[in-house]
């Protein structure tokens, strides 16, 4: 019984790593993506301002998914 | 199998201070997923109010100003003037017989005066190095990114005139 337990924690805790790994991805990806918008909008091209508004958004969304998914199995792993 | 968490029966803070040493690597990992994805809402947040400058920038209006006037520099000389406020200095080129090209000369590296090289034929920037086309105002070489804003001109008989100012 302990055994389970310990396994299903286990197992809970690498999804958890997996989905902060997929999080802290996407967070580069959209660090980066502000600078550049900034950088070409400094520059003068204001029409790439609004596609990278709209991927940041979808960014935002997967990391917003991810963490509750983590707080998901967090409940489940935790679960007597 | 749903991706939302279930709603908890436990109260908040006996779900944030746990009971066993176990469990707190949950509750630290919890913790910093939701921090990075705070972040990214500030990211997010940043795109938005670079999206909303450029949707509510206006088109600014530039006044018009002589500059000088034609055959006043020689042909491969220059003159300095400031365009469109007395703080923006800017230079004057006169390129060939009839081209006259004009730049601010604020280099968009650091903000260093950039200088006209008349054996290179190019803008120069003292700091770092930056060159520039005196074509067009585009980096050639260095660390600068955007090009040289340019200033528009126009001519009116003899008066060469600054109108406007584009890439600033």
């Amino acid at each position: 019984m302990v055994n389970l337990e310990r396994y299903q924690q286990r197992r809970g805790l690498v999804a958890i790593d997996g989905a902060m790994a997929l999080i802290f991805i996407l967070l580069i990806v959209q660090i980066w993506l502000l600078g550049a918008t900034l950088e070409t909008f400094l520059a003068g091209h204001a029409g790439a301002v609004l596609p990278a508004a709209i991927c940041s958004g979808l960014v935002f969304l997967g990391c917003l998914a991810l963490d509750l998914f983590v707080t998901r199995v967090d409940q489940e792993s935790r679960k007597p | 199998m749903s991706l939302l968490p279930s709603p908890s029966k436990e109260p908040l803070w006996r779900e944030e201070f746990s009971v066993f040493t176990s469990d707190e690597r949950y509750v630290t990992r919890r913790q910093f997923a939701k921090f990075l994805t705070l972040t990214s809402l500030g990211m997010f947040v940043g795109n938005l109010w670079v999206l909303a400058k450029a949707h509510f920038a206006k088109t600014p209006s530039f006044p018009s100003v002589e500059v000088g006037e034609v055959g006043e520099i020689p042909v491969r000389g220059i003159k300095l003037f400031t365009y469109p406020t007395p703080k923006d200095h800017c230079i004057l080129i006169r390129a060939g017989e009839d081209q006259y090209m004009a730049y601010s000369q604020k280099c968009t590296h650091l903000s260093c005066a950039v200088y006209f090289s008349a054996k290179e034929d190019r803008l120069e920037c003292p700091c770092h190095q930056g060159f520039f086309s005196v074509r067009d105002g585009s980096v050639l070489q260095g660390p600068p990114l955007r090009p040289l804003p340019q200033i528009t001109l126009e001519r009116n008989g003899a008066r060469l005139l600054a109108v406007g100012l584009k890439g600033s």
